[in-house]
């Protein structure tokens, strides 16, 4: 392979920056020329590579590439270069990580293999920190020996392959600095389509090799006594995440049209301000039914504003909402004392009970005739509104209530309403919900 | 034409899809969730990118790393979010990354009222990420208001390679209004500034003098692109040279700090000969209105300034309000954040009060008039 421009790339390591800068015999400098050379095997082009890096001595490596680099905090180089590959999925996006990062970035390694999100991963795993003076990582073998663990490690390490396999990484490989193939391997991870990691098992010099008296036949025997397995771990190919991200879309049968516009076509007598609140059950199309009377006011010329009231458990207790209309643009959106209160249901009741209280003479409160009120001012209005749903459909309550509301206010023109559910709902459903509509009407006193 | 019953969360999203906005990533969060939701109906189709990520790091993580790739980025949380995302905001803002970020503010602290407003996030996001360097913020009051500001904060972002809030509040983002967004006039979309196309080499943060923009060239574009959350010199190389060091922490705040006035957006009522001024931003600023109009059919001489820009401070205007009132009122969804910034700026004299309150209910007129002695 050769890039766009023909030349050949010798080298992918800077010629400004100066040597590598890692302690004598330590794994990093052997993993930075190894991935060197699966460049210049590669012969990509510098500018479509991406070496992602963060926070820890392997994070250093990014700066002696003359590739591009992205440099970000710790533990997060994989959410980089995921964002990096999700906008341009043509570049080649090699994350390059140690087992901290591993550790504190632990649920994007779980999210990446899950969503096989195509960019390289490459784990510089040493046991511990380096940077921040050769603390325990997730890695840190039981009973090793480190400056937070000064009397052993008394945590399981954490299998970074099993763990990627398990939540489902396409393509898996452990590999030591110390294996003769490690190029090939390296290469072979970074042509992969999908995600590929690649766990690099490695000694470090300053800290946990001292320490435990680590050295290559330690490392060779601690896999071995784990009853790990050195290379392919899995390689089972998948649609990579963009390309399946597309062609979702494109298949979809159905994708988003925009919704329709209001061109106010009636007028209202409405010659002030007023606030109306609607309280129900869960399950009672409220919240649905007062957005369709606030927009048959706007096609009534009104201004309307909307806020809904209902617990985090969607389909359990009340539903409340609260609707201003007014000839005027609305400026606060808060209603103290509502000139119309709708009461459908106990559980509405119970939560709109404070606002009766407030209510004065000229305010109408329009309640089912089942239930009791507590003492109020305003003027109350009994129907059956629960017995006509049942008749005319029991989603259609809200409807049947406000069609009573506007049949006794003149609020608006019914015409506006029936417009507006025409417009916004489905045929079958507008059908129901305008014959609520009209039974709703016939309710009026 | 014609008028659409819309919240203020999808008009954010309607603003950024006339901002040209091609990437979004979040995680859900009441009440800021639905702006997903939204930005699912057009993004998609311009063969961008909408993803849930795992949590909010990640949100902002995929968010930097599309936007360096030279999307125009939106990202979408509320208060709890900002304190995941704070880390990273600091590495958009050392990296120089053009993107938005909403924040659907919610009561608080912690998880609060989940499903209630505030604006108790005003001071937070000043000072969202170590280090204290000046951020850009925006504050709708509508639905219409979230849609306009939100295509000027991608303007914004781009024009000046950086973060750029938008606080909304449940109490916008989740009400739905009445809106005409078509009639609202946009300014011309800015783009961010190119590196010139004969240009093979790339400096990430050049400038001759701090605080002027340098342009950009993404993660693909056929250079070599540097990006590092360290403390860099001019190429994106790391360095330890405190003149380098302070002469990039220089660069950070002259770019916010000295761009006060083209950053300024205010709504202005001033009256002639007026004795109080009412300061207001976001929501309260709908009840300050009516208040102003309470006090003022009382034969009262108020004016009236609503702040759409509340960092970096707006304040020449804030000056230009206050001349000659004798007190200046500031009603807050919080327990007084802004004021801080108003007895700061106000001339030794004038009395600042502060009307504030965080019980999930908004200020009605009525409490800013008796609280603010407005009769």
């Amino acid at each position: 392979m050769s890039d766009s421009t023909g030349k050949k790339h010798l080298t992918y390591l800077s010629d400004q920056q100066g040597p590598l800068p890692y302690c004598p015999g330590c794994g990093h400098d052997s993993i930075a020329k190894k991935l060197n050379e699966a460049l210049v095997k590669l012969q990509l082009d510098p500018a479509k590579v991406v070496i992602v890096t963060d926070i820890g001595c392997i994070g250093l490596t990014c700066k002696y590439f003359a590739t591009s680099a992205f440099h970000g905090l710790h533990g997060r180089s994989i959410t980089y270069a995921c964002g990096l590959k999700l906008a341009r999925p043509d570049l080649h996006v090699i994350t390059l990580k140690g087992d901290g990062g591993c550790g504190i970035g632990g649920t994007h390694l779980l999210n990446v293999a899950r969503r096989n999100i195509g960019i390289t991963l490459i784990v510089a795993n040493n046991f511990n920190y380096g940077m921040t003076g050769g603390q325990h990582s997730v890695t840190t073998p039981t009973a090793g020996l480190t400056s937070t663990t000064p009397w052993g490690n008394i945590e399981e390490p954490m299998d970074l392959c099993g763990t990627a396999v398990a939540a489902g990484a396409a393509w898996v490989n452990r590999a030591t600095t110390f294996d003769k193939d490690l190029v090939d391997v390296l290469a072979d991870a970074i042509m992969q389509p999908g995600f590929a990691m690649l766990d690099i098992w490695e000694l470090c010099t300053a800290y946990y090799m001292p320490r435990n008296d680590l050295r290559k036949k330690g490392l060779m025997d601690l896999i071995e006594g784990y009853g790990f397995t050195l290379g392919q771990q899995v390689d089972k190919p998948r649609l990579e995440y963009t390309e399946r991200y597309r062609q979702s879309y494109e298949q979809a049968e159905t994708k988003p049209k925009p919704r329709p516009t209001i061109e106010p076509a009636f007028t209202s007598k409405l010659d002030k301000q007023i606030g109306l609140v609607i309280a129900g059950s869960a399950g009672q199309k409220i919240k649905s039914s007062a957005t369709l009377f606030a927009q048959g006011g706007i096609f009534a010329g009104l201004s309307a504003s909307q806020k809904d009231d209902y617990p985090i458990t969607v389909q359990t207790g009340h539903s409340v909402a609260e609707i201003i209309l007014s000839p005027e643009p609305i400026d606060y959106t808060g209603i103290v004392a509502p000139e119309h209160l709708v009461l459908i249901s106990e559980n509405g009741l119970n939560r709109v009970r404070a606002k009766l209280d407030k209510m004065p003479a000229s305010s109408v409160v329009y309640a089912d005739e089942s239930l009791e009120l507590p003492e109020t001012a305003a003027k109350v209005l009994r129907f059956p509104f629960e017995k006509t749903a049942k008749k005319v459909g029991r989603l259609s309550i809200g409807t049947v209530a406000l069609g009573a509301v506007l049949a006794e206010s003149g609020i608006y023109p019914a015409d506006a309403l029936a417009k507006a559910i025409h417009t916004f709902q489905r045929p079958k459903l507008a059908e129901a919900n305008v014959k609520a509509l009209a039974a709703g009407a016939e309710l009026a006193h | 034409m014609g008028y659409e019953f819309i919240e203020g969360n999808e008009a954010i999203a309607r603003g950024a899809m006339m901002a040209k906005c091609d990437f979004f990533a979040s995680y859900p969060i009441t009440p800021a969730s639905s702006v997903l939701n939204y930005m699912l109906e057009f993004v998609p189709e311009v063969g961008g990118t909408v993803i849930q990520a795992e949590d909010e790091i990640a949100s902002m993580g995929f968010c930097i790393g599309a936007a360096m790739a030279g999307r125009k980025v939106l990202t979408a949380t509320s208060g709890p979010g900002i304190s995941l995302y704070s880390e990273n905001i600091g590495l958009a803002i050392i990296g120089e990354t053009p993107l938005v970020i909403v924040n659907v503010q919610r009561q608080g602290p912690a998880t609060g009222s989940a499903t209630k407003g505030a604006d108790g996030d005003i001071q937070f996001t000043r000072w969202v990420t170590s280090g204290g360097i000046p951020v850009i913020a925006l504050v709708p009051s509508s639905s219409a208001d979230a849609y306009e500001l939100t295509y000027h904060a991608f303007n914004i972002a781009e024009k000046y390679r950086t973060p750029v809030f938008i606080l909304s509040n449940k109490e916008v983002g989740v009400t739905r209004e009445s809106t005409d967004l078509e009639s609202i006039e946009l300014p011309p979309l800015v783009d961010r500034v190119q590196i010139a196309a004969d240009q093979a080499q790339y400096w990430p943060h050049n400038f001759d003098t701090p605080g002027q923009v340098p342009p950009i060239s993404a993660f693909g574009d056929g250079r070599i692109v540097r990006y590092t959350t360290s403390s860099h010199d001019k190429r994106g190389y790391l360095t330890t040279k405190p003149e380098i060091i302070q002469e990039m922490i220089d660069h950070y705040i002259a770019k916010i700090d000295g761009a006060v006035d083209d950053l300024t957006l205010v709504k202005e009522d001033l009256e002639e000969g007026a004795d109080t001024l009412v300061l207001s931003y976001g929501i309260t600023s709908r009840s300050a209105k009516g208040a102003v109009a309470q006090a003022r059919s009382a034969g009262r001489k108020v004016s009236s300034l609503v702040l759409q820009t509340v960092w970096p401070v707006p304040k020449n205007a804030i000056a230009r309000a206050m001349r000659g009132v004798s007190k200046v009122v500031v009603p807050e969804m919080n327990m007084g954040q802004y004021v801080l910034e108003i007895e700061r700026l106000a001339p030794p004299g004038v009395e600042v009060v502060s009307v504030a309150k965080m019980d999930t209910t908004l200020l009605s007129p009525g409490e800013i008039v008796e609280r603010g002695g407005l009769l």
